[in-house]
């Protein structure tokens, strides 16, 4: 297949466009404005509507109308925007609508910089939101990636009637890379029979809600969210390992940070180390279990988590998986700083010194 | 024997919540009736706010949305722009439209959005238990003004339809109340007039409907009804505040 440059923002609209997007409703904020003008442009020549919201709450909020009856609707921003649409995402999984969002992660706290970060990887996998629900969250780590997990990504919110979080860092979507266009994957989906598409001679009105006043009707419901968690957990996880096995040293990392470990990788092993990387690229599921079973070999001394915010955040995840069976040492920059394959050599180096 | 009179087909047969003498049942009766009225209910999507009116998708006898507190303009929005050949309608509170949806519902009129809105203007937070609404008048007790709303405190009443009639997109604002049979014939009127319009496809409508509560105003339903003609309609006239006309298509 032919290879085209593409910038990420505008792949990221395009690749929705392509997977059968019908509308999309955004509002402008660095480094994803890119998005919304590609849709401004495109999406309307493609048959769909383009929308630019008030706000982000807007946004999300007509993500939930349009999806609601039953189109295929996206909305993208960044961090301090992505803040707004929480309200907007507990409703989309209380009422089990489905919907793409895309987060191209910029620094913070607050107003932050403008700067790549991974610090909304809170927000992303435990939930912005009021309540208990998940999220879907897709972490690629390069152009390509990204294009094929927005393509994959309305299947997957349709599947499981559940919103899909891609998050990728500002650099991703700055960045220019050559990319093929794959075949938009294509899942067997139920009929969208719950769509509040208008009435039409069907025996009952459709009402998309997630409100339940009987505290026992709430708690069932709940009960019913988490089995589907439990499904998606089971069929969606996704990781990538790369040469783990023999490896005495794992580097966790995901999107950016996770592919300049690639060179790190090199680098530790032309010195002799048995370095081996391991990729979430689901954050929620979040690939626990293969994790925790990488961490009980005899061989894997330690871990290194290596993520673009201060004090590590999906190391929180890293510990909860490996359990304790094995030490894990965290380097990470925020507010636009990237690791580099320097700080990951030495820090590698100096965690594997400290167990042998 | 000849049936004179009979429930909506626009309305389902669950009961109604609404406290005695409230006017929310009317107002549901009167838009089930337009819809129904004018063939346009099986392809209607109604979105309910967060307030007393919350389970309106248990009445009309259509398909429904629930939306986020004040966010009904933007679910509406969604839905409407991606159904344009239905009749798409929100049914709002002055809680929910004018204090935390504000911006939601200005922004919808303004790009002309075109669906209608039906504001239910009862100058009080209901649901939650009689707080300050952005409506409610001065002087006017509420639990979080208790001895009376003040200018300094709270500003002046907010006039959203007159407000709304000023943005372009805005094409039909009208202020009515169904406080007797002549006003309800006038609010359905209206009613009918902000749907035919919608689906002319000439711009965002907008009805605010006066409205009682008896129960947080601490009143009987009839002393409710003398109060609203009393205090309310002074200071928010009915009446037709735009009507643009219909535009050359
Ligand atoms: C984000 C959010 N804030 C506050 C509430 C609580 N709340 C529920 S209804 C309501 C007021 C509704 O008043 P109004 O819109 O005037 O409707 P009414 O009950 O008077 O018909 C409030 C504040 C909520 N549900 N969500
Ligand atoms: S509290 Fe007021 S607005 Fe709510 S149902 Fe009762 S009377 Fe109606
Ligand atoms: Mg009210």
């Amino acid at each position: 297949m032919e290879k085209e440059l593409w910038k990420g923002n505008e792949a990221i609209a395009e690749a929705a466009i392509r997977a059968g997007c019908d509308c999309f409703f955004g509002y402008p904020i660095t480094p994803q404005s890119e998005v919304p003008e590609y849709m401004s442009a495109h999406l309307p020549k493609a048959g769909g509507v383009f929308v630019q919201s008030e706000s982000e709450v807007a946004a999300i909020n007509m993500v939930y109308g349009a999806a609601g009856s039953g189109k295929r609707a996206m909305t993208s921003s960044s961090s301090p925007g992505v803040s707004l649409k929480q309200e907007g995402i507990t409703y989309l999984a209380g009422a089990e609508v489905p919907a793409v969002i895309i987060n191209c992660m910029r620094g913070g706290p607050g107003l932050g910089t403008i700067q790549p970060s991974q610090g909304d990887y809170f927000q992303a996998t435990r939930g912005g939101g009021n309540g208990d629900y998940r999220t879907l969250v897709l972490a690629p780590s390069n152009v390509q990636e990204t294009v094929d997990f927005v393509q994959e990504a309305f299947d997957i919110a349709d599947q499981y009637r559940n919103p899909v979080m891609v998050v990728c860092d500002g650099l991703i979507g700055q960045m220019m890379e050559p990319i093929e266009w794959h075949p938009v994957p294509k899942r067997k989906l139920p009929p969208k029979d719950w769509a509040t598409s208008g009435k039409y001679g069907r025996d009952h009105t459709n009402v998309i809600n997630s409100l339940y006043m009987a505290p026992e009707d709430c708690d069932q419901h709940n009960v019913h969210l988490d089995e589907k968690y439990a499904e998606i957990a089971k069929n969606e996880t996704r990781w990538e390992e790369v040469d783990c096995d023999g490896a005495e040293i794992i580097i966790t990392a995901y999107g950016t940070p996770a592919r300049i470990a690639l060179t790190a990788l090199e680098t530790l092993r032309s010195a002799g180390l048995k370095v081996g990387l391991f990729r979430p690229i689901t954050l929620w599921p979040f690939p626990e279990k293969a994790l925790h079973d990488l961490a009980g070999n005899p061989h894997v001394k330690a871990f290194l988590d290596v993520e673009m915010s201060s004090s590590g955040q999906m190391l929180d995840d890293v510990r909860l998986s490996v359990e304790g069976q094995k030490p894990i040492s965290y380097l990470g920059h925020a507010g636009g700083v990237m690791p580099t394959v320097e700080e990951m050599v030495q820090s590698a180096k100096k965690a594997l010194k400290e167990v042998k | 024997m000849a049936i004179v009179y009979q429930k909506s087909a626009g309305l389902t047969d669950k009961e109604m919540h609404y406290c005695p003498g409230c006017n929310h049942g009317i107002i549901h009766k009167l838009v089930a009736e337009s819809l129904v009225e004018l063939g346009l209910l099986d392809g209607a999507i109604g979105v309910c706010p967060v307030g007393c009116s919350v389970f309106a998708y248990n009445y009309f006898n259509c398909d429904m949305q629930e939306a986020a507190h004040g966010r009904a303009p933007a679910v509406a929005t969604g839905i409407k722009r991606t159904h344009p050949t239905q009749a798409v309608f929100t049914y709002q509170g002055d809680g929910d439209l004018a204090s935390i949806g504000a911006a939601e519902i200005v922004h919808a009129a303004m790009r002309g959005e075109k669906f209608t809105t039906i504001f239910i203007n009862n100058a009080i937070y209901g649901m939650t238990g009689g707080q300050m609404a952005p409506t409610t008048l001065i002087g006017q007790r509420a639990t979080t003004c208790q001895s009376g709303r003040t200018v300094e405190q709270a500003g002046m009443p907010i006039r959203v339809a007159e407000m709304l009639s000023t943005l372009d997109g805005c094409v039909y604002a009208e202020r009515v109340c169904v406080t007797d049979i002549a006003n309800i014939n006038k609010a359905k009127r209206a009613i009918k007039k902000a749907f035919e319009k919608q689906m002319n496809r000439e711009g965002f409508t907008f009805v605010e409907i006066l409205s009682t509560c008896p129960t947080n105003w601490g009143m009987t339903p009839l002393k409710a009804v003398d109060w609203l003609k009393e205090n309310m309609i002074p200071y928010y006239p009915l009446g037709v505040i735009k009507d643009t006309g219909a535009e050359v298509k």
